[in-house]
């Protein structure tokens, strides 16, 4: 009896994700294709024909359950927007540039995932990771603080002292184009 | 144009080599000093901008041109160490040049805070001034203690190849430039599985989370990516693995016990910068190299000297 219960339970739970699985229609946002590939860098994003080179030489791909290059393009390529904008696999990516060095239709696809991250981190997503480097570069103007204990090693080791950086001079660019509002507005949305 | 001197470079450190990867930076001055390369310290500089690509490519832009401009300031080319700054510097450099749009817009930028873009340095990476200014010829004059009895194996890193079509230091499907350099220390240099391989310390480095803040990447996935370079080499008999980017030697050095731990192998493989190598056979005492920074131990390496 109870055997049969449970197997009556594990297929509705399969009918349920066999329904998540496909996307609806009206969800999509057709021109999204056109705001992505409108991105420096991002242009071919419609010559990808699916053929998966990106994905067999991606080193994160090989290890990784959920990690897709040629999947994420052709999500964008359909619109699903929200989708993979909200997908923690975008953060994913080593920056190892295979997949753009050898896609046969140029197509680099290493651009349009930083060119998707800007998009998310627009709707308010920094993963912390990247907002400690942000708030490091703005506060010093190096991606990690140096420490005191690092400076003195420094000095033991007969290395001349590191010059300070200029953090209002960054302060002020990045003032400029927009990257003040952009830290500010994740840090309100990632408490 | 403006002329540049050609035997004095700039030395561009970025942020990881001057405080965490310190070993680098003490044996690429000794290197220089040993072949008379005149390395001018570069006032302000300040992240070459890669890292922040990820949330705004304009910034990372700007970050690197006004690096660029302090360069152009002081009329001299940059040398790089780290490749992913190389990269950045050369990219960008390359893109404000020709694009005159792209130009125009970030000038407008630097012109708050009173720089301009010119485009008359250009950024060069250690291993290219090696090549270039310095020379095969040279390098191999300088061999005191040829590293003959040493098996070693090159990783050049992907961003000194990568996106070739913007560096073009060497072919990215097979390059050979740290191959020669080790060659031209007497050591050899072996061939080993899939050499292009990734580090993974991208992954690493940026702690990518997901909504709910929990860290992605649990199941471990670049150290799974450095873990299988260190089989490759283990497989090719490799006695030292040898790097010129901080990210890559942290990921093989400063996390190979990690690995050795996690996974339950052993692989005691040293890692050195192409600059301790060419340091060592030059003759340079080894008491002089900052060595004992490293986390796998490196007296067997001197060992076969």
């Amino acid at each position: 009896m109870n055997e049969g219960v449970e197997v009556a339970e594990e297929e509705a739970e399969s009918r349920e994700s066999e329904k998540e699985r496909f996307y609806r229609l009206s969800s999509t946002d057709s021109r999204f294709k056109y705001e992505l590939g409108r991105v420096p860098g991002s242009e071919k994003l419609l010559l990808c024909l699916q053929c998966g080179t990106c994905t067999a030489d991606c080193p994160v791909a090989r290890f990784s359950d959920s990690y897709r290059p040629v999947r994420i393009l052709r999500m964008a390529q359909l619109g699903m927007r929200e989708r993979v904008l909200l997908s923690d696999e975008i953060w994913l990516c080593a920056t190892c540039f295979a997949c753009s060095e050898r896609c046969h239709q140029g197509v680099e696809f290493a651009n349009i995932l930083r060119a998707l991250r800007n998009m998310a981190v627009k709707e308010g997503i920094i993963p912390q990771g990247f907002r400690e480097i942000a708030s490091n570069v703005l506060k010093v103007g190096f991606s990690n603080e140096i420490t005191k204990f690092q400076r003195r090693k420094r000095e033991k080791l007969g290395l001349p002292p590191l010059p300070n950086s200029n953090p209002e001079r960054i302060a002020k660019l990045a003032e400029i184009v927009g990257f003040l509002s952009l830290i500010e507005r994740g840090n309100e949305k990632n408490v | 144009m403006r002329r540049t001197s050609e035997s004095a470079y700039l030395l561009y450190l970025g942020c990881a080599i001057p405080s965490r990867v310190l070993s680098y930076e003490v044996a690429a001055r000794k290197v220089a000093e040993g072949f008379g390369l005149r390395l001018v310290e570069m006032p302000e500089f300040s992240c070459c901008g890669l890292p922040l690509d990820a949330i705004s490519h304009d910034m990372m832009l700007v970050l690197a041109a006004q690096n660029l401009c302090l360069a152009e300031q002081q009329e001299l080319n940059i040398m790089t160490l780290c490749p992913g700054c190389n990269g950045t510097l050369c990219t960008v450099n390359e893109m404000l040049k020709k694009d005159r749009g792209v130009r125009e817009r970030v000038n407008g930028q630097l012109s708050e805070v009173g720089m301009e873009f010119r485009g008359d340095i250009s950024v060069r990476h250690l291993v290219q001034v090696l090549l270039r200014d310095i020379g095969l010829k040279a390098i191999k004059d300088s061999v005191a203690r040829p590293l003959k009895g040493l098996k070693a194996a090159a990783h050049h890193g992907c961003h000194l190849l990568r996106p070739s079509r913007h560096l073009g230091i060497d072919d990215p499907e097979h390059p050979t430039i740290l191959k020669k350099l080790i060659e031209a220390t007497g050591s050899r240099c072996l061939d080993y599985r899939n050499e292009l391989e990734c580090c993974g310390a991208t992954v690493v480095m940026t702690r990518p989370t997901d909504a709910t803040g929990e860290r992605l990447g649990k199941d471990n996935v670049s150290l799974k990516i450095t873990r299988e370079k260190l089989v490759h080499l283990k497989e090719a008999g490799a006695e030292a693995l040898v790097t010129v980017c901080p990210s890559c030697y942290r990921m093989y050095d400063v996390n190979q016990p990690i690995i050795e731990r996690a996974f339950n192998e052993s692989f005691g493989i040293p890692v050195l910068h192409y600059p301790e190598l060419l340091a060592l056979a030059m003759g340079i005492d080894p008491e002089e190299l900052a060595l004992n920074e490293h986390r796998v131990n490196t007296s067997k390496i001197l060992q076969t000297m």
